[in-house]
């Protein structure tokens, strides 16, 4: 394994990028200029200006806010814009991969629908319990219920965490990792007036019990979110309405 | 598929069985080390209410718990679901009732 070697101006590595659609496809080896401070994102789009002008892939913010660039780098998922060469790179190579886990549309670029849709199917939409015509509710941020809203709220619905799930692959109807994260930061919003339909939600076919712990999510997530705590927070919640009855 | 009510059987049998595998350790390590012979196990098995309910609990509870994890398996790795799922798994679970009971009736009762 080389590192820092290959960051040298003048130096150049092999990506093998998977090329095809949903019907199938295969590696194409592409030799890349290396220069310091490269990231993953910066050698696509490099393959794509100057080699490759069909090359499909994703990407916005290129600083990690935006979650659109994440992509299976070497068979892990990451955020591509915030990943260095030097950082990833195994015997002078890279091998790039759409995410696992969704339907691929084009080389490097997959459908998020049912990413997205999972979100919607987990509650995770904030219903309001106030108009504008309310008093700003006061939350003070030393809360217990306020301080687990805030360690999941960071997510950039970047999809790496669901790649990384072996229950998202097994149960196709599991509502993943990100879902059910964003479900427990609403579940801790005390302005939130949908927890009951959340409930219902989380307990049903492919909710938070298809979770087996094993914190694939939580040692993927670019941001150090911990999807896999908030799940079980989830299973606590789901467990205690369970002997109230209420579901 | 597993459903809620089921994770909660697997986490409560978990949680039941915990102090028993504690204690049959404790118990074997005691007879073994103790030098005591079938005979003498025998004889403070037989009959006996305490070690009846112990072990009949502990067979109860690893028949839910292990019908409840292989499901899991063997849904995932060999693809059963719907109704040959749930077949196995009763089938898992009442073999093990069945092994095990026996083992107890033999132990306490018979
Ligand atoms: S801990 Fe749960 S949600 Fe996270 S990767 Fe594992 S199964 Fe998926
Ligand atoms: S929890 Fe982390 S890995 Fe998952 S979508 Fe959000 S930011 Fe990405
Ligand atoms: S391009 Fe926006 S997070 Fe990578």
């Amino acid at each position: 394994m080389s590192k820092l070697s290959v960051t040298k101006r003048g130096d150049f590595v092999k990506m093998c990028i998977w090329r095809g659609d949903a019907s199938g496809g295969s590696f194409v080896d592409y030799k890349i200029p290396v220069s310091e401070t490269q990231t993953v994102l910066d050698a696509v789009t490099w393959v794509q200006r100057n080699v490759e002008p069909g090359l499909s892939y994703r990407f916005a913010c290129r600083v990690g806010m935006c979650g659109s660039c994440a992509m299976m780098v070497n068979g892990r998922p990451r955020w591509t814009c915030r990943t260095h060469v030097s950082k990833v790179i195994k015997n002078n190579q890279i091998r790039l991969e759409p995410l696992r886990n969704l339907p691929v549309i084009k080389d490097l670029v997959c459908d998020l629908s049912d990413f997205f849709a999972k979100w919607l199917k987990a509650n995770g939409r904030f219903v309001p319990t106030a108009t504008r015509e309310h008093p700003v509710k006061k939350i003070s941020p030393l809360s217990r219920q306020r301080q687990a809203a805030n360690a999941a709220i960071e997510c950039i619905n970047c999809a790496v965490c669901y790649a990384a799930c072996d229950a998202v692959e097994q149960y196709p109807n599991y509502l993943g990792p990100a879902a059910l994260n964003r479900a427990w930061t609403l579940v801790n919003d005390v302005r939130d007036d949908g927890k009951r339909e959340r409930l219902r939600a989380i307990t049903a076919d492919g909710g938070c019990q298809c979770c087996h712990s094993q914190h694939g999510c939580a040692s993927h997530c670019p941001n150090e979110l911990n999807p896999a705590r908030s799940i079980a927070g989830l299973k606590q919640v789901a467990v205690t309405a369970i002997f109230k009855g209420e579901v | 598929m597993p459903g809620l009510r089921l994770y909660l059987a697997q986490r409560i049998s978990a949680m039941v069985m915990t102090p028993l595998v504690l204690t049959h350790l404790g118990v074997m390590i005691y007879a073994i080390r103790g030098g005591l012979g079938t005979t003498e196990i025998l004889s403070r098995t037989q009959g006996s209410l305490l070690w009846g309910s112990l072990y009949g609990l502990f067979v109860i509870t690893v028949s839910i718990h292990a019908a409840i994890g292989l499901r899991v398996i063997a849904y995932e790795w060999f693809k059963l679901s719907g109704l040959l799922l749930n077949l196995f798994a009763i089938l898992v679970g009442l073999g093990l009732l069945a092994l095990g009971g026996q083992a107890v009736y033999t132990v306490v009762l018979a």
